[in-house]
């Protein structure tokens, strides 16, 4: 018994021990982050433009990027990935159809980032011409987040009570009534957090913009829809990429990295919030 | 009218729901129809089992692509031999033995470096980890297959962390009880009753990690070394991805080079296939009630 005692008390420890050698690496590598990037950073370095005749260096260029990527491919993912889930989760009357579909989903989120690159540069850029443009970019990372807009939707709409829909049903509404004006509705939370999660991915992901949207690190002109499909240049993490690899200028790419890290951090408390939300409906 | 519109809205969704598997038959079509023939002109034998990659050598281009498919597995295997008992003991830990408000501070951690870009842990692994190597090492240069693989290793806990908490604590909390008022103490029962029963969810996770490590290619390309080396624990290697990664932007379109790239990409494609069958039928297994 005593022995047993102490093979308990040291599997306890064991596991402490590990849980706060793990907590304790994730924390220094976020915190050297930081202690490499604060000083690096400044209101001109996110507000300002590379410069090299001022010797000035800026991220505005790639703040913009960005979010230009981030709008225009949740704008196209979103409507997609809500109506696929609305269709598995209201109409799909055959069980076999929704069980290929996960399938397809459950595969297409585990396929390698590199992969989509290549897709992006032969379909996007070559074939359908858009050349290494924010738009080529964001076109393949709007395939890239459907697995996890579809998910979050479905999983959304799956918890809206069944009483609601009978509810209005009941009422006299038909489907697509019922839908827009009931479900929905009560899941635009998990539609939020879908979002949420895309515009994660987006943030982060560097291989796939790397070959497709470009590597300029000055201001585009996005003045014009014509202007804006044209434009072609570096988001935050490709811009850190480039910072690193190829000027090794580590100040710099510590900073963004800096930047990466608190809109990460800020992106996950958005999406514990909206989740929060989620399971009080 | 009405009838003709609910039709219509229908087909719309159809069409959505459609657009995922459409998605995938056009990934793989593209992947098998762009790296097919490549092999065929390299010839399968010399592509796969060729132990050199000189693919800009102008006169004499070699694509054997042995040395970067074993670095890769070499990679995945040695971050989930780091990983995958790190993982295992903290998701034990966060799902059984923590205090609550500890588990949470520590989840919150994980959730948050399982956010940030793999660029960054590639910067970190440049900065820190391969100058730490060729000093302690005493290595004319830090950047290898070693290095690879602790990044790697850190990539990969928070997904295994996340996945197999979750599937220990979907045990039944019957399972638990049965064991405690059997005399068993609370620690044998967590490893003993628990652990096995999370089986299959602990698979899942090593199935995840292995589907990251494999497939991540920027953390890679910076520490690495990108050297077409036969993997060697302190050797510069260069793994799949970052194969692709290195001459995507250098090979001419429309080159035998070129279509190497596309090549090494569909082994690519089937090594995560393989891993997903795994995992798929890791679940099945575990759905039997043990």
């Amino acid at each position: 018994m005593l022995r047993r005692r102490i093979r308990s008390a040291l599997a306890r420890g064991l596991l402490w021990l590990g849980a706060l050698a793990v907590a304790a690496l994730l924390l220094s590598v976020a915190g050297y982050v930081c202690v490499r990037g604060l000083p690096g950073l400044s209101w001109q370095f996110l507000t300002g433009q590379e410069s090299a005749l001022r010797g000035t260096e800026g991220i505005l260029p790639a703040v913009v990027n960005t979010l230009f990527v981030i709008m225009v491919s949740l704008a196209v993912v979103l409507p997609v990935g809500v109506g696929a889930a609305v269709y598995l989760t209201e109409y799909a009357g055959s069980r076999r159809l929704v069980g290929v579909i996960d399938f397809a989903a459950g595969v297409l989120s585990g396929i390698p980032s590199i992969l989509y690159a290549m897709l992006g540069v032969l379909l996007f850029c070559d074939r359908l011409g858009l050349r290494r443009t924010l738009l080529a970019g964001s076109m393949t990372l709007a395939i890239m987040t459907l697995p996890t807009v579809l998910r979050t939707t479905r999983e959304s709409l799956r918890a809206a009570p069944a009483s609601y829909r009978e509810g209005a049903l009941g009422l006299g509404a038909g489907k697509w009534p019922m839908i827009r004006s009931v479900v929905l509705p009560a899941s635009v939370d998990g539609v939020v957090t879908g979002c949420i999660l895309a515009a994660g991915r987006v943030v982060g992901e560097t291989a796939v913009l790397l070959y497709t949207a470009g590597l300029s690190t000055a201001m585009q002109d996005f003045s014009g829809l014509r202007a804006a499909a044209r434009a072609s240049g570096a988001t935050l993490s490709t811009v850190l990429y480039v910072y690193a690899k190829e000027r090794a200028d580590f100040t710099a790419a510590f900073a963004v990295a800096t930047v990466l890290l608190a809109v990460a951090a800020l992106l996950n408390a958005a999406a514990a919030a909206a989740g929060r939300r989620l399971r009080r409906v | 009218m009405e009838r003709r519109r609910e039709k219509a809205v229908e087909t719309l969704f159809f069409l959505c729901a459609l657009t995922a598997a459409a998605l995938l038959l056009l990934i793989a079509a593209f992947l098998i129809s762009s790296g097919l023939p490549a092999i065929q002109e390299i010839g399968l034998r010399n592509f796969l089992l060729g132990r050199i990659w000189d693919s800009a050598n102008g006169e004499h281009p070699r694509f054997g692509i042995l040395p970067l498919l074993l670095s890769s597995v070499y990679g995945a295997a040695g971050a989930l031999v780091l990983g995958l008992p790190l993982g295992l003991l903290t998701a034990l830990f966060l799902a059984k033995a923590a205090p609550r408000r500890l588990a949470a501070a520590i989840r919150a951690l994980v959730r948050l470096l399982a956010g940030i870009p793999s660029v960054v842990c590639g910067l970190v692994g440049m900065t820190v980890l391969v100058p730490l190597l060729r000093e302690r090492l005493d290595l004319p240069a830090g950047d290898g297959l070693l290095a690879a693989v602790v990044v790697l290793a850190v990539m990969v806990l928070p997904p295994v962390i996340e996945v197999s908490e979750d599937a220990l604590a979907a045990v039944p909390r019957s399972y638990e009880e049965a064991s405690l008022a059997l005399g068993a103490t609370e620690e044998e029962t967590w490893l003993h009753v628990s652990l096995p029963a999370a089986g299959s969810g602990v698979a899942a996770a090593a199935a995840l990690g292995a589907g990251r490590a494999v497939g991540e290619a920027m953390a890679v390309l910076m520490v690495a070394g990108n050297a077409a080396n036969m993997p060697a624990p302190l050797r510069s290697v260069r793994l799949l991805t970052s194969g692709i990664a290195m001459e995507l932007s250098y090979a001419a379109a429309g080159s035998l080079r070129q279509r190497a790239l596309y090549s090494i990409a569909l082994v690519l494609f089937v090594v995560i296939l393989l891993i997903n069958a795994l995992l798929y039928f890791a679940q099945r297994g575990g759905r039997r009630p043990c």
